[in-house]
């Protein structure tokens, strides 16, 4: 039983490495037809990847060791994110390794290096990313952590295992405090993937790139690695948001028969907040880096809503 | 006294005390004088970290009573669990300071004397020791003021530069207001224990003992909370630590944010925990009030500095609201009865103090490592030195990384015990706390966040990219003994970040003493491999696997991608064709920040000028543009003017009286008297 909790939890991150890109071009689908184009396909991200991966590296006269470490970092805790969030099953080993909060510490970490990778080579570009992404992750990240905290203040945890437990047994009524919850952490969720209306990933005006910016000076394998990641990330803050706010259909033992409905369930609900998300971002306009402010700044607000209304109301 | 703890304590105090009566002899060969004294220091330090160690671990308190001082007033030492702590904190770093010191002093040779910078540095060591360790009023007092004549000798040691002296001024008025607020509550406990005719009521033991009516504890907990955050810098009375900081010796930087501070701290626990004992809630909720407007402050005045030691200063104001807030989760815990939460706040906020004095003393040392290479301490003009310093480099990194609170090192892990003290807090009754404490973690959230962005501002424009400067100086790295000293302190923050459980097992002992319980780190199924605070099942953290998880993950996609080929070519930097690229067009200091100034404007005094010079043929085209800007601390207009102002008022009106003839000092004599007399009649 115990070899089979750890298939799971291996199996969970072959989910999570292998799924990733196929998510990422089921949204640029629904995109294309959203809008009337022709689309390329739901593998194009891998035919993408492997593109990459198999062109040579052209590194910069002046880039350090940050600059190359980078995209192994940022690989390494996005597959690191990936073992601690119950994605098909609760019973994961490395569930009670980090809780919700060493998950944000993450993304951070990530995060920092990408934007010191940035500011490496020493281009107006870079520092101009780096600088926009930082601004916008510091509004982001509190939010964030206040939105989980108003999840986590409910199922008294900070154990996202826990907090799945406890939704399921039973308090599914309708909660003031989750509902804050849940509309800030989409807002914080389009903000830290780099989605419209706060960044654009298909860009790459100077004006509005933010996240783009930083990594303009990446190729070949390193650019494969960071793209990677960056498809695992929106992966893992969809499971995250499934997990935290909508974990009906994952399985509470490791036994094959749930795991594998879990998988369906997973499935049906990726399909549909796809959806969701291509209709946000087809709806919307990307707003002006300054309007940022009040987009995160009503995140946060409505977070910190949240929790107080937790204390005040539950 | 045998060899105890306390004797080992108090044989590295004689062992820097001594050591001053050798430095006249030394004074002719100062390269000697560098080697001997510095080496001293380390080895009284490493006494001073085993008898801390000692303490804590054995869970023992030592008394001694020195014949010394005023006739009849004996000092009194003790060193229970929470003095080796702090003396553990404040060894542990100066051992590393003092092994760094022998490499960076030498950087004077040739240019000052260093003699009075050994002298007073062994003096300001000594004196944080006894502060520690002292057991009534007139030796703390007595070691407190030792502590801060020294630094401010410190401060003042590059004495030729007019900043130098107006920092160390400002400085000693500060500490002066400071101790005499301290002063002023040693006096109400003392009088309250025995009456305010007899003197016996200076030790803390009388203190202890003492039934103080709650008014009159309340006047000594706010003039001794008011006293200790001038010392610690906790925000409005930080005023002088960023203009202190940054112009003394780096060295001795290092050891004033990191462990004098702690100083402070310790001074709040003592009398808060210990010498009064109980407490209402508010003041639980007074202390985490300003800890957490210094975290938020305190890093958005970071985020504005140029200047790297500045910018680590204003960060030290942050680390000391982030422990503040700990404290405070702590005393409101524990004036509601809740010893389990109390502990856990408590030792939050004592293990982010030991954190922060590790890798705040890391920090400075790289800056001072920075400012021995370039002597250059504006960002503006730095960059790419991670090319030139490539020991440096990394290590400062890892300070970077550990204050930015991102696991696996130390920061995070203080920080998310604080988290947890903060979730934890749905418990408390009041209803004011149940709005104050969701807002008190939204804050706090925030202030690591941005903590964050400034540390990528403070390495990517000093270690990375390309000299800012016109001319870049010969840069070298820093010798072996600096190395040494900052690899020391950087495995230290990988050590507390990967293994907290052994340490907080250590340390669990002094919310033992204080509030009645133990947290027990590791408890339940999982091991010292696990941090289970209060219950597994509500939060567990494991730094070593989060450490070898992500470097198996690294190493492992290393591998694979590397099998077939590593090759990688290197090219000119893009410049989209554009073929005129230079090192002024890179983000600097300033424009990093330039997106927050404008959220977060509103809290600062922003003067902003930008001076076109039109080309004369060409009226788009500017010929040359000049930009200024000034972000000045709001606090200094709102509370420091006034007061200076009217100091200076006060001054000019009674100068009046001075009429330099001796007839009118001779009737001012005679009107004294006349007045005396007729009120002695």
């Amino acid at each position: 039983m115990k070899l089979f909790t750890f298939i799971t939890q291996l199996l969970q991150l072959i989910i999570l490495v292998g799924i990733a890109p196929a998510f990422t071009g089921w949204v640029r689908m629904l995109k294309c037809w959203s809008q009337g184009r022709t689309t390329a396909g739901l593998f194009q991200p891998y035919r993408d990847l492997i593109k990459l991966f198999s062109k040579e590296v052209l590194l910069a006269d002046n880039a350090t060791w940050i600059f190359r470490f980078t995209p192994y970092l940022v690989f390494g805790t996005a597959v690191l994110a990936g073992g601690i969030i119950p994605m098909l099953t609760v019973d994961l080993p490395a569930a009670s390794t980090a809780d919700v909060i060493v998950l944000v510490a993450l993304f951070a970490i990530a995060r920092f290096f990408t934007a010191l990778a940035g500011m490496d080579i020493g281009t107006a570009f870079g520092g101009m990313g780096s600088s926009r992404e930082m601004t916008i992750a510091s509004l982001a990240e509190p939010a964030m952590l206040m939105a989980i905290f108003t999840v986590s203040l409910a199922s008294k945890s900070t154990s996202l295992s826990q907090m799945v437990h406890v939704i399921y047994a039973g308090q599914s009524a309708f909660r003031p405090s989750i509902a804050f919850a849940l509309i800030a952490f989409i807002l914080i969720a389009l903000a830290e993937t780099g989605r419209i209306p706060v960044d654009n990933p298909a860009t790459h005006l100077e004006l509005t790139m933010i996240h783009e910016a930083m990594i303009l000076e990446y190729s070949g394998r390193h650019l494969a690695l960071i793209e990677w990641a960056g498809m695992m990330k929106l992966f893992l803050f969809v499971v995250l948001g499934i997990a935290a706010f909508a974990p009906w259909g994952i399985a509470l033992s490791g036994e094959l028969f749930p795991v594998l409905l879990a998988f369906l369930f997973m499935l049906m609900k990726l399909g549909v907040i796809g959806i969701g998300l291509v209709l946000i971002e087809t709806g919307l306009a990307k707003m002006r880096i300054f309007r940022m402010t009040e987009f995160l700044g009503s995140a946060f607000l409505l977070a910190t809503l949240g929790m107080l209304s937790f204390f005040i109301l539950e | 006294m045998g060899i105890g703890p306390l004797g080992l304590t108090a044989s590295s105090i004689v062992i820097l005390f001594s050591f001053i009566l050798f430095i006249p002899l030394l004074k002719s060969s100062q390269r000697l004088l560098i080697n001997l004294s510095f080496f001293a220091f380390s080895a009284a330090s490493i006494l001073g970290i085993a008898g801390g160690v000692w303490t804590v671990g054995a869970g023992i308190t030592n008394k001694f009573i020195i014949p010394l001082g005023l006739p009849d007033l004996p000092f009194h030492l003790r060193l229970d669990p929470l003095s080796g702590f702090f003396i553990t904190v404040i060894s542990l770093l100066s051992f590393f300071v003092s092994l760094y010191s022998i490499g960076y002093v030498k950087g004077y040779l040739g240019k000052r004397p260093v003699t009075n910078l050994v002298i007073f540095y062994s003096l300001f060591l000594a004196g944080m020791m006894m502060v520690v360790i002292a057991d009534d009023a007139l030796f703390f007092l007595i070691s407190w003021e030792a502590m801060a004549a020294a630094s401010y000798f410190l401060v003042m040691f590059e004495d030729e530069n007019l900043e130098n002296r107006k920092a160390a001024f400002l400085y000693i008025i500060v500490a002066h207001v400071g101790a005499i607020a301290i002063l002023l509550s040693f006096g109400i406990m003392a009088g309250l224990a025995t009456g305010f005719e007899s003197f016996s009521g200076y030790t803390f033991d009388a203190m202890r003992e003492a039934d103080v009516p709650l008014k009159w504890a309340t006047a000594a907990f706010l003039l001794a909370f008011f006293g200790f955050a001038a010392k610690a810098g906790v925000i409005p009375l930080h005023v002088w630590l960023p203009e202190a900081h940054p112009v003394a010796p780096s060295n001795v930087s290092a050891l004033m944010s990191g462990v004098m501070l702690k100083t402070a701290i310790y001074g709040i626990v003592r009398v808060s925990f210990d010498l009064l004992g109980g407490f209402p809630w508010w003041w639980g909720a007074l202390v985490l009030i300003f800890g957490l407007i210094s975290a938020v402050m305190g890093v958005l005045y970071a985020l504005m500095q140029h200047d790297l030691k500045r910018l680590l200063a204003y960060h030290s104001v942050e680390n000391i609201g982030i422990i503040l807030v700990g404290i405070g989760l702590s005393m409101i815990f524990t004036s509601f009865n809740m010893p389990m939460l109390a502990a856990l706040g408590l030792i939050a906020g004592l293990y982010h103090t030991m954190n922060h004095a590790v890798f705040k003393g890391l920090l400075f040392m790289g800056a001072g490592a920075v400012l021995h290479a370039t002597g250059e301490r504006d960002m503006e003009e730095m960059g790419g030195l991670i090319h030139r310093m490539k020991w440096t480099a990394p290590l400062f990194l890892i300070g970077c990384v550990s204050i930015s609170a991102l696991p696996p090192f130390n920061g995070f892990v203080s920080e998310w015990l604080t988290f947890q003290a903060f979730l934890l807090s749905p418990v408390l009754p009041s209803p004011l706390l149940r709005l104050l404490i969701p807002l008190g973690a939204a804050l706090l959230a925030l202030s690591a966040a941005l903590a964050a962005a400034c540390f990528v501002k403070a390495f990517g424009v000093t270690f990375l990219g390309h000299w800012r400067g016109r001319h870049m100086p010969r840069v070298h790295e820093a010798d072996w003994f600096m190395r040494s000293g900052m690899i020391l302190a950087a495995l230290s923050c990988l050590l507390l970040g990967v293994l907290p459980t052994f340490v907080i097992d250590w340390m669990d002992i002094i919310p033992q003493h204080l509030v009645g319980t133990k947290i027990g780190a590791s408890s339940g199924a999982y091991g010292w491999l696990w941090l289970t605070p209060i219950a597994p099942e509500r939060a567990s953290y494991s730094g070593i696997s989060v450490f070898f998880g992500i470097l198996f993950v690294v190493a492992l996609t290393y591998l694979v991608l590397h099998i077939t080929r590593g090759h990688v070519e290197r090219v000119p930097i893009w410049d989209c064709g554009f073929a005129k690229l230079n090192e002024r067009m890179q983000y600097n200091a300033a424009s990093f920040s330039m997106p927050i100034r404008r959220i977060f404007g509103f809290l600062f005094k922003i003067k902003e000028d930008v001076k076109l010079t039109p080309c004369s043929t060409h009226k788009p085209f500017p010929k040359k543009l000049n930009y200024h800007l000034k972000v000045r601390d709001r606090f200094w207009g709102w509370i420091y003017k006034p007061i200076v102002e009217s100091c200076f008022w006060l001054a000019r009106h009674a100068g009046k009286l001075q009429q330099g003839r001796v007839q009118a000092y001779l009737i001012y004599s005679f009107i004294t008297i006349i007045i005396l007399l007729l009120f002695s009649r």
